[in-house]
This record gives C-alpha cells, structure tokens and sequence, in this order.
C-alpha cells in the first residue's frame, strides 16, 4: 500500500526563496517618517554604514506561497501519526494557541515594572507552584528553555551544592541507555561522565555496576524515568537511597514524564531534580525543533541554588521577581525563559486539572502496552514485559531479509506514519522507539499496527520495497555522505554577485586606466 | 473537565482486556504502591470557556505595549510584525513537527533552515551559521565556550557595555568548565560625560581566548572596532560580536567585515513580538574554518539518488546524539520556529525594507534626543554615534523620573542605576519605527514637567 496522496501536490521541487528574487521587486511599504530627517551621514560616521545587503526581493504572495509550499513537505502531529520515541508528540491544543497569541501578554517588555505585568507574573508563579505539586518538588525555575538547558541548569546547580558544602567532586554517573545530552552536559557543567550498564534481562539499570562506580568522588547520578526503554525503574528508591549515602545527588531526566504524570511524583520517590519538557508532557508544540520550555524542579534544599530571578507571591497578594537570592548559581537565559511556552502549559493543565492529568499518564501507558500487543510477535521486544508510556523494538530479525531499521522506518513514510525513533536508545541493536502518547485513538493504533505487519510481511516477500522506500515523498533518500564531506551549508548567490560586481568595476577601472 | 483523551471506556476495556490484564493499575505494578496515585494538591479541569475566560483576565491585568507608549530597550526592541508572518507559523506543519530528523517527511523544516542560515550568514558578513541558538545571551556564553575549544586557552575577556543579562548568562556557564571571566571596562564617567575607552583591546594577551563586545553597545553607542580583530589575532585570539538587535544590521557594516570571528545576535526583535522576553532566538554564525567546533544543529544541501536538491541535518558529530560527552554542546531543542518567524521577515522587509525600518528607529531615536538635550536639567551623556538607543542624563534618580512618567502612562526607559550605581541619574532610552512623533513629545512634555524647577 502506497498513498500518494500524502504529498499530492507536494511532488514540485521549491526553488530557495532567494532563487525568486527579482531586482526591485517588494513585499513591505514603510510608514513615511514623521519626525523631521537628517541624512544619515550626518548621523552615523560613514565606515559604519554597510555596503550592501543581499535579502531577497520578494512579493507577499510570493513568500506566502513559498512557505506555504514548503509546510506541505512536513510530516506534522496535526496532519500524521508522530510516534517518535521519546519526543511525545501528543496533540497540542488550539485554545493553548489563543492564549499565547493575546495581545495582553505578547505586547509585554520583559523589563517592564512589575506593577504593569501582574497578569504574567501570576503565570509565571502559579506554574511553578503547578509543576511543584505534579512533581512532588518544590522549588521550580522556569528560565531554562529546553530539555538540555534544564539538564546543564540542574548540574550547576548540583556544583554549586558541593561547592557550598565543600566537597569537591568530579563525576557525574550516566545509565549507557541514557539521552546523549547527559553526557554532553555533564561535561559543559565541567564534570566527567562515568557509564553505568543495564541489566540485560530487566532492562534496568545495574545495580552491582552503580555500587562499583559510585563513590564520594560522584557529584550526581542521572536517571531517566521511566528509562529510554520505556521500562519504570523499578529499584528507583533504592537508587536513591544509595547515591545519598553517598552523599549524591539524583537528577531525573523527565523527557518521559508523560508515564508519569498523575501516576507518581518523582519528589516522592528520592529525586532531588528533574527538568520538565514543557514541549513534551505540557503540550507546547515543538515547532520543528523549538520553542520548547525545560523547566527545573527540586527539592527544598536545593532551592536556594535556582537560577535567579523566580517568581513569587508577596504577603499583600501581589506578584514580583524575587533577585535576591545569593546562593543561586546565576541566569540561565536573557530573560524569563520562554514565558509564551509556559502560557501555553499553563492552560494546558489548567484545562486537564488533577483528573484529566492523571488520564493523561494512565492513557499513554495503555496506547503503548495496547501498541506493543499488537506488534508482539511480528517484530522481536528488547525486553517483553509490560513497558510504561513507550517500547523498543530489536530491528535485528528485519536482516535476516537484508533490510533494516532504517529502511522501515522509511517505508513508514509511505504508509502515511512518521516513523518511530530509531537506532536509539544505543544499548538495542537497530531500535525502533515508539511513543504513541494518549491523545491518539484506538483506530489510529491499530492502522499503525497494521502498517507495521504489513511492512513485517513486505520485507520477508518485497524487501525491495522496504530499501527503496520513501517512494511517495518529493525527494527520495538523500546523500548524508556528500552532505558532510562537501558542506553547502548556505545559498551563496549573494557572495557570487558581489564578487561578479566587483570584477566588472575591477575590469572597469583597468580598462579606463588602460585609457590614461 | 476537559480532556484531549479520545478513548472511550468500551474501548479501554477493550484494550485491556487485548493487553491481557484486568485494570489500568495492572500496568503501573512497576511502582511501588505506597508511591503509586497520590492525591495531588491541583485544582480540578475545566472547560474551554471557563480557561479562556481567566486567561483573558490575566492578560488584561497587564499593561500592554499596544495601549502605552514605550521607550523600554535594553535589550528587547519593539518592532512592527507584518500579518504574513503569523498566518505562516501557525501552520500545523511547521508549528507541530518535531526537529526533522527524518529528512523525506522534514523537507520544509529543513529547507526553511537551509535559508535562515543563508540569511544569518548574509547579515553577518559571516561564513556559516547554524540553525539557532536559546538566544543571544547562551549565545555569547557558547561562544565563550567554543573560542576557549578552538586557541585550547580558559580565559575570556568582555567588555562591560555587553548586555549585563548577557554577562550573567555567560558567567554561570562558565562557572563548570572554569573559564575565567575578566570584565573590562569600555568607558569612564568624566564628570557630566561618559566618556567611550579608546581601545577594548588594552590587556589582550595570549593567555585570552576572545575578546566579547556588543554592538552596538548597551549603552546606545557604536564601539570602536576598527583595528580590533588585528589586535586580537597577533595573540591567536577571538574578536566575538553580540548583536542586540538583528534590524541594526540594516544599516549598520556586517560583524564580518571588522573581523569577528563568531557573531551572535538576537533574532526574536525581527519577526516577533516582545512575548514578555521568550521565547528568543539567538543567531549564531562564525567563520568557516571553526564550523566543526559550532554547536547546535547544521542544515545542509545535498542531492537523492535521482539527483534532486534536498536538505539534511548535517555535521552531526559534533552534536550530543553522536558524540555524547565530547560534543561540542548539549543543545538540541533549540528555537526553530522562531527562527521561522525571522526568516520570513527578512524576505519581508527585503533589501530595501530592513534598510528603512533601520532608518526610522535611527531618525526617531534622534529627534527624540535632540528634543530632550534641549530641556533644561537634561543631557546627552555621550557624543559618541549611537543607532536607537542613548544615555540620557536627568536632573533626578532616574527611578524618579521612570515613576513620574509611568503616572503619566509612558513606560520610559531603562534605569541604568541597575547597571551601575555610577550612573544612577542616567536613563537609557530607546526608538524603534513603532515610536511615533506624537508619543515622543507626549515624553518630552512629561520630562519637562519632571525637570528641575519642577522637581
């Protein structure tokens, strides 16, 4: 089964928005100015001016087509089933759109006085105290931006613990299953990053190994739960229990706390930090790569290091920013982090409320144990047993036809479903991650099940079908190898303008100099 | 209550029982019990209506820009968004895909960052560029980071007329990896003048990595670059540019063209409103000889088996997918419809576009500083060249003043008391082509009736 129609209309090559460019041509009109003009040689020394500048020369309904154009070859949560593993791309309301889009609150400078932005302060306070309760931590920085930025906040803030209690510390624990930015921001956060195997029957993280590694030169563990195998870490409290006697501290990524939400408060279980992806449980649409929100939860203790300012609630009712924190390990972004993405989480949960949230976490968990039944059988379980709100699958069988994850993953495409995450979590051999989220029907499910069997099927009788697959999008696998080896990282018709300028004045001065 | 749930409770028995357990419970076992459904201290749903009509409630207890007069920079710039651009990102295809890491079903994505980098490039005067960065403030403190990997050197010098929140953010990055920050300091206060330092090279020495300056500056000003780049490089160093605004580069010469060797600036001011400071975008582009050492994602061209263009994620192993704990960053998520929404701007205004609305704010924010130069207790602090933005000494604190303006409901500049205690009876006051000439007298007006004989 091929559905062309998925990119009916798509099929077109889009030529850059700079090959459209027509000297002259232009889409905005600027307001006359209304204060009296000076030339502005008079008002700028000359050497500052720039010479030239080479943006596009477009028309509105040209740019309106071309972007226009380009959305249609996008795979997107509202038009296709998006079970990437991990990245929880569940549905992302309208009304969260709405809200972020009211004037009263996109019209706001981040440095106004707080007694003209109370509105937004409450947000940005009541949020906070939201994502305390869910996560059973109290203390919450909204500044950082993303998953990665709430990770590299958290291990600073882990330092300038130790740093304050005096212990000098170089480690930072990491699961082998874990996201690779835990590595990359224990290293940023000036730490080494000590692996720790998983047991291969359970899934699970190795205990025996956590016990050999960790010793008081361990800054902190980095946990993901439930774990990149979509498995609930079910030594969890005893994970803990042994990183504090050691005097470490326990962050939690939450790039999986959909399983979680309502069900169980990581506070509660021993953690004393996690991030929230803002983008991923709270709805924020991740927009093809961002804005998301990494927000940082922790324990009292560590509240005191959260980056500065925090909103707060003063005695008399009103909101304000609170800067006089001394112990806190400094800002993390240039303002209040992505308050339009907190906008958006915020109606999101306002919205679900205590019971809806708790049918979110309980409802992800049932579409990926529904999924992974479906699929049983078929496809080879990295490990087989009840998984949490995702599961991996082992791609190893598909080489016995000569094809791989990649090449399914591919063959997706032309069913209509983006594929899953793939050759991830490393530790599985050919992983196909998938997350189906709890905003997805069961009808939905099931197509994807039969989607994925009749792929099973096509690679043992069409192999072909599956190494050659995308068949229906606008371009089919492109060449990564070429990409990297000869980087075109940018249209350099500007450049190669100029330069075709300047030799023709170069062979116009020569030529009148020639003359002389 | 509402809920985004589709599944009815036939068909959650219907799956459960297809699972092969009994409850939704039997698939939590995992979790210790005691631990498992807590009675969360949340308020219950509730519906559509009632949700949108709280927000709009909270909205309208703020003071909106649309409303009041504004002359706030600082840092975050007020510009005219066309119609065109909100309509495009709000596409379900751009506003809810995933960073494209299946190029077949990502090609608008990637195609639209192919161009933002070409756009960043073209602006800067730069090599490369990458596909975004948090915003300018983590920009410059990647920067920091990638200058100190490329000379293998740990010290980084900034000038003092750097964003004080970009100096802040690039402190606590820098508190990890013990790079060590040295504050230099570009001007001096000579009486009633601020007076710009000659050189921001003095102290450069091959103990330094870069050297980070803003332009134009904090403080309004265009800091002198010429010979700057020169000076750095005798000692294998970095000149790296913060740009606060990318509309001053309509105008102003290109980064690239003094010599930088990595530029960040901030995106969000061309193609977005003020959104109370986030979500920003931070461009980040440098030379190609250090692009193996940027962070953050690369968009680049290349060709199908049938040959024709199409657009990949590419140079992936500097990134922590690949490379874990040696990657060049831990970014990922970054700020990519933003980016969009930038991207979609520049063809906008276009050649000539960004060139005037780059004239406005420099024809507005000088005709307001003539007005106010001529009132009796103010001054221009500086005679240097400035762009949009300008210190104005006043005959009060400056708080004052701001208070006695908001009475009026102008929201009026930056206090620079905040930024130094040196220069606590300064305002740094700002223009964009938004500011008109009706709100600048209604400013001038009310700083007169503020002055000294009114004090």
């Amino acid at each position: 089964m091929d559905s062309p129609g998925i990119f009916a209309g798509r099929q077109q090559p889009e030529p850059l928005i700079f090959e459209r460019s027509v000297p002259g041509r232009r889409a905005a009109a600027l307001p006359p100015c209304d204060v009296p003009e000076r030339p502005v040689r008079e008002l700028l020394p000359e050497s500052e001016l720039r010479a030239e500048l080479a943006l596009p020369e477009v028309s509105e309904l040209d740019i309106v087509r071309h972007f226009t154009r380009l959305s249609k070859r996008n795979f997107a949560v509202d038009s296709e089933f998006y079970p990437l593993g991990s990245c929880t791309m569940k549905y992302n309301p309208k009304l969260d759109e709405d809200v972020a889009a009211l004037p009263g609150f996109r019209q706001l400078h981040p440095l106004q006085p707080e007694e003209t932005v109370q509105g937004a302060l409450r947000v940005l306070y009541e949020l906070q105290q939201l994502l305390g309760a869910i996560t059973g931590l109290p203390g919450v920085s909204l500044q950082p931006v993303a998953g990665a930025h709430g990770e590299l906040t958290g291990i600073l803030m882990v330092r300038a613990a130790h740093i304050k209690h005096g212990r000098v510390r170089k480690k930072v624990l990491i699961p082998d299953s874990a996201h690779g930015t835990n590595p990359a921001t224990a290293s940023m956060a000036g730490y080494e990053a000590v692996t720790v195997g998983h047991d291969r029957q359970t899934g699970e993280l190795d205990l025996h190994d956590l016990r050999a590694k960790l010793d008081e030169d361990c800054a902190a563990i980095m946990m993901t739960v439930p774990n990149t195998l979509g498995l609930f870490e079910r030594q969890i409290v005893e994970i803990c229990q042994l990183a504090h006697a050691a005097g470490c501290y326990v962050y939690c990524d939450g790039a999986n706390l959909n399983a979680l939400v309502g069900q169980v408060r990581p506070g509660d279980l021993g953690v004393d930090l996690l991030h929230t992806n803002l983008h991923k449980t709270f709805a924020v649409p991740h927009g093809g790569g961002g804005p998301g929100g990494g927000a940082i939860c922790v324990t009292a203790e560590l509240e005191p290091f959260l980056p500065a300012p925090v909103a707060v609630r003063r005695g008399d009712g009103s909101y304000a920013f609170d800067h006089d924190r001394p112990e806190s390990i400094g800002r993390v972004h240039g303002f209040h982090g992505n308050f339009n993405a907190a906008l958006r989480s915020y109606t999101y949960i306002l919205s679900l409320g205590k019971e809806g949230l708790y049918d979110v976490g309980a409802t992800a968990v049932l579409n990926a144990n529904y999924l992974m039944s479906r699929l049983r059988g078929a496809y080879q379980l990295y490990v087989d047993r009840p998984c949490m709100h995702e599961f991996v699958l082992d791609g190893r069988s598909l080489r016995d036809h000569g094809v791989r994850t990649l090449d399914l993953a591919k063959r997706l495409i032309d069913y209509g479903f983006h594929p899953p995450t793939i050759y991830f979590p490393l530790i599985v051999p050919e992983a196909i991650m998938i997350e189906p989220t709890e905003t997805e029907s069961r009808e939905t499910l099931d197509a994807f099940a039969e989607a994925m069997l009749a792929i099973a099927r096509e690679a043992r009788e069409q192999p072909e079908l599956l190494r050659e697959a995308p068949h229906v999008t606008p371009v089919s696998r492109l060449d990564e190898v070429r990409a990297a080896r000869q980087p075109d990282l940018r249209w350099r018709g500007g450049a190669r303008r100029r330069a075709a300028e300047t030799a023709a004045e170069a062979r116009q001065e020569a030529a009148v100099q020639g003359r002389v | 209550m509402t809920t985004y749930v589709p599944t009815t409770s036939e068909e959650r028995r219907a799956m459960l029982q297809a699972i092969g357990v009994e409850t939704i419970g039997d698939l939590f076992r995992d979790i210790p019990a005691r631990y498992y459904k807590p009675d969360l201290d949340l308020p219950s749903g509730r519906s559509e209506l009632e949700v949108r009509q709280h927000l709009q409630s909270l909205a309208e207890a703020n003071l909106d820009l649309d409303h009041h007069p504004s002359f706030l920079g600082a840092g975050a710039y007020r510009h005219f968004v066309p119609s065109v651009i909100s309509h495009l990102v709000s596409r379900g295809e751009f506003l809810t895909s995933y960073t494209p890491y299946q190029p077949e079903a990502s090609q608008g994505t990637l195609q639209a960052i192919y161009e933002w980098q070409s756009l960043v490039c073209e602006l800067t005067g730069m090599d490369v560029a990458n596909a975004s960065v948090y915003d300018a403030a983590t920009g410059v403190a990647e920067a920091a980071r990638m200058a100190c990997a490329l000379t293998r050197r740990k010290r980084v010098l900034v000038a003092d007329t750097v964003n004080p929140l970009y100096r802040q953010v690039l402190h606590t990055y820098a508190g990890g990896p013990e790079i060590e920050v040295a504050t230099i300091s570009a001007w001096q206060r000579d009486g009633d003048r601020l007076v710009r330092c000659e050189s921001l090279a003095e102290g450069v020495d091959e103990s330094v990595a870069c050297l980070i300056i803003q332009q134009p500056s904090f403080l309004g000003w265009l800091e002198r670059v010429d010979g700057l780049a020169e000076r750095l490089a005798a000692v294998g160093a970095l000149l790296v540019v913060a740009v606060p605004d990318a509309v001053t580069l309509g105008l102003l010469r290109p980064p690239g063209s003094y010599g930088a060797g990595i530029v960040v600036g901030e995106g969000k001011w061309t193609g977005g409103p003020l959104d109370f400071g986030g979500p920003l975008v931070g461009m980040f582009a440098c030379r190609q000889e250090y692009v193996r050492q940027m962070p953050g994602r690369i968009v680049g061209a290349t060709v199908d088996g049938q040959g024709r263009r199409g657009f990949v994620l590419t140079l992936a192993t500097r990134e922590q997918h690949i490379r874990r704990e040696k990657a060049t960053s831990n970014i990922c998520t970054s700020e990519a419809l933003v980016a969009l929404c930038s991207t979609i701007y520049f063809c906008h205004l276009g050649k000539q576009g960004l060139r005037q609305v780059a004239e406005l704010c420099l024809q507005k924010a000088h005709y307001a500083a003539e007005q106010i130069a001529a009132l009796p207790g103010y001054a221009l602090a500086t005679t240097a060249p400035f762009f949009n933005e300008f210190v104005v000494r006043c005959p009060r604190p400056a708080g004052e003043i701001n208070a006695m303006l908001l009475d009026q409901g102008i929201i009026g500049g930056f206090d620079l008391g905040r930024y130094s205690p040196d220069l606590a009876d300064c305002l740094l006051l700002c223009c964009t082509e938004l500011t008109t000439r009706q709100q600048i007298d209604r400013l001038i007006a009310a700083l007169e009736q503020g002055g000294p004989s009114h004090g």
